[in-house]
């Protein structure tokens, strides 16, 4: 694996050397290298279990890595996870999954918040919908509202396209466009073209 | 205050989770009842009082294994565990908000087992109703932290009994003490040690369950 570009390394918020995750005998990662400053966007490619998943959940704070350091500049409460599940109950309404996770983070005026993220997401009709009962593009629509709710400083998403429709894939390239030198993104994706023109970084793992 | 509000909201999604999917409280109370038909029938009728009473405690210890086994299915399944763990909140919180509505199903459970217990066996006496409710406590708390780790295992079904039952013994001891001797009291305050002591062990160990 190699880094192509590095950026400024003044003010990161994720700083990772020789990188290390193992789970059991079986390595993941190794000897990964990357600086993602306060206001980049680290493209991370590679082949299926080439450890994409994994690192992401490094930088959310979810795992620890094995060796090497890892040092993440912002709080639990300011980072923003998309994961390849969407990390919502499907017994629960779009509004009541994001009403739950918006008490969690004690996000300001969360009503208005929430509202606001459903009509841009096409979900307020479907708001008192069970998540359950909502489509594959649906589901990644609602945990991207999840994930934008409280308005994080780092965003750490796991194949985001996933799921989306051309008009999701808009939206979520919108919503990327307005968060570029204000939040620093951490993306896994399988179509790097798709990101190019956000990319201040790339991280391709072998 | 914060955290008793993020307890109270974990607590509520729980019961509302459950007022949707309703896949644990019914199996508990069929469980429980058809555990106590079942043992009106294989005690034999000139059997005693006391050993009926060991049947109840029986009866709760599995009857609140079955619920515990669900206690994190829905976050084991939809991943969601990653979202709250996620969450700025002390994660004692997710640990306590599911206790309590561990609690709340027990509870239930048992508001239904009791009657019919005294229907079948014998009159309940206050002794074993506050037997039951410390020892519901200690279930609530160990129960929910043991069922966090065999969430997080392949063998989670084998893993969560092979924890819970050498915890449990405690409990029944003192539940079977507080419900048949003549100085309950002392069983009593027994299973109340055991719900201080395992509430804060279980309290603060809960994080180091959720995260690697």
């Amino acid at each position: 694996m190699w880094l192509e570009s590095i950026p400024d390394y003044s003010g990161a918020v994720i700083r990772a050397r020789r990188l290390e995750k193992r789970y059991g005998d079986k390595r993941v990662l190794r000897g990964v290298a990357f600086d993602v400053p306060r206001d980049g966007f680290l493209v991370v490619t590679g082949p299926n279990g080439s450890g994409k998943t994994t690192l992401l959940r490094l930088c959310a704070g979810l795992a620890v890595p094995t060796a090497g350091e890892l040092d993440i500049r912002v709080s639990r409460g300011r980072i923003g996870y998309l994961a390849h599940e969407p990390l919502v109950y499907r017994e629960l309404t779009a509004l009541e999954n994001l009403d739950l996770y918006g008490r969690l983070y004690r996000v300001p005026e969360r009503r208005e918040r929430i509202g606001m993220l459903l009509e841009r997401f096409g979900l307020w009709d479907a708001r008192h919908e069970q998540a359950g009962s909502h489509s594959r593009g649906m589901l990644q629509r609602l945990a991207l509202c999840r994930t934008l709710l409280h308005e994080p400083d780092l965003l750490v998403l796991d194949e985001p396209y996933s799921g989306l429709d051309d008009d999701g894939a808009a939206l979520l390239d919108r919503e990327l466009e307005v968060g570029l030198g204000r939040v620093a993104f951490v993306l896994a994706t399988h179509d790097p073209a798709r990101v190019e023109r956000f990319a201040s970084a790339r991280l391709a793992l072998a | 205050m914060t955290y008793l509000a993020d307890v109270g909201t974990l607590a509520r999604k729980d019961l509302l989770l459950e007022l949707r999917a309703r896949d644990t409280l019914p199996a508990m109370l069929l469980f429980v009842l058809s555990t106590l038909v079942i043992f009106h029938f294989v005690l034999p009728g000139d059997s005693s009082e006391l050993a009926a009473a060991g049947l109840l405690w029986v009866a709760i210890v599995f009857t609140s294994l079955l619920g515990l086994s669900r206690a994190f299915a829905a976050e084991r399944e939809q991943g969601v565990i990653d979202g709250l763990v996620l969450a700025p909140i002390d994660r004692s919180a997710i640990w306590l908000g599911k206790a309590i509505s561990i609690l709340v199903f027990l509870g239930l459970a048992e508001i239904v087992a009791v009657p019919a217990f005294a229907i079948f066996f014998r009159p309940v006496s206050g002794a074993m109703i506050a037997g039951i409710v410390l020892a519901d406590l200690g279930i609530a708390a160990v129960g929910t932290l043991l069922a966090a780790m065999a969430a997080a295992s392949r063998a989670r079904e084998l893993l969560l009994p092979l924890l819970f039952l050498p915890l449990a013994i405690p409990i029944v001891v003192g539940g079977v003490g507080a419900s048949v001797t003549g100085d309950p009291a002392r069983y009593v305050g027994f299973l109340g040690l055991y719900d201080a002591l395992f509430a804060i062990i279980c309290w603060a160990s809960f994080e180091y369950v959720v995260t690697e």
